[in-house]
């Protein structure tokens, strides 16, 4: 685990809202040279306390209007029917996010769609013939925000 | 409306999101000022809205992940926005989306460890007004996070 300084935050808080920043301008708003915002940021890449980047697309504007969760419990159990619902699931392209999870269901899927008919065709074409797929429960999204985070 | 080459832009630049304009218009076998024109569209109308970088939360050393699904009392005629209001000051919740379905408000937060989950559930969770009813999906494992759309 890595320990931030305030810098270190305040960076991390800004590219979380905007990656495209350059060191120069992060550094001048920090009151940091060019080269220090620099070093810092690819310390933080190199510790994996930023993982990668992420396009942000305004999935409405591109036709997708609907996005669902669905919670979904395996029929069967087991080390290989896991692996297969893995697998089988993640190919899905309108499945953006799969989770392994503890509780009421084994997964949780966040789906996107053109609209609801498009989302019951991936529903029973896609998602209720994947192997082991037993109970399913669907909640439409209708807002979302992203926080910050404790930083 | 989009065009084909819009749409390879943004498979290749969900793909990978820390190409520049040019490596892009690399991939896309056109000219560098053609596709910078694209990207420079498509912010303008708001199909992209930007690049964000990824916090790894578990390198900062926040272990645990947990859905909490909470379904809110709807006698109460502000019970969403008051929720809502109150969930936003609690640091560690870094998704809320609310639901149309069986689940009202769905809330992330992540935590140190169990216990630091366990207080933060107690003093911050518990206290938010006008639960119903919460349910809990504890994060085993994430096996698909790209959030890429299906273009």
């Amino acid at each position: 685990m890595t320990d931030l300084d305030d810098i270190d935050r305040a960076l991390v808080r800004a590219l979380a809202r905007d990656a495209s920043q350059s060191a120069g301008a992060l550094g001048r708003r920090l009151g940091l040279s060019q080269p220090a915002t620099w070093r810092r940021i690819r310390k933080l890449e190199a510790t994996g306390v930023l993982r990668g980047r992420q396009l942000r697309l305004n999935a409405e504007a591109l036709g997708f209007g609907v996005t669902v969760f669905l919670g979904v419990k395996l029929a069967t159990k087991g080390r290989v029917s896991l692996e297969d619902f893995e697998r089988a699931v993640s190919a899905i392209p309108e499945v953006q996010q799969v989770e392994h999870v503890l509780g009421l269901y084994d997964y949780r899927l966040r789906v996107v769609a053109r609209d609801l008919p498009d989302f019951e065709r991936v529903l029973r074409r896609r998602i209720m013939t994947l192997p082991g797929a037993g109970e399913v429960e669907a909640n439409v999204m209708l807002s979302e925000e992203r926080r910050p985070g404790p930083l | 409306m989009l065009d084909d080459l819009d749409r390879r832009i943004l498979r290749h630049w969900q793909a990978d999101a820390s190409l520049s304009p040019a490596e892009l218009a690399e991939r896309c076998a056109v000219a560098p000022g053609k596709v910078a024109r694209r990207i420079a569209r498509m912010q303008e109308n708001g199909v992209i809205k930007g690049v964000a970088a990824v916090v790894d939360w578990a390198a900062l050393g926040y272990a645990v992940e947990v859905a909490l699904r909470v379904t809110l009392d709807k006698t109460v005629s502000r019970a969403f926005d008051d929720f809502i209001e109150a969930a936003r000051e609690v640091p560690e919740v870094i998704e809320i989306q609310t639901f149309l379905g069986r689940v009202d408000v769905r809330l992330n937060i992540i935590a140190r460890d169990m216990p630091h989950y366990q207080d933060i559930y107690r003093d911050r969770i518990l206290t938010l007004p006008h639960i119903a009813d919460i349910e809990a999906l504890m994060q085993i494992a994430r096996i698909k996070a790209d959030e890429a759309l299906p273009l």
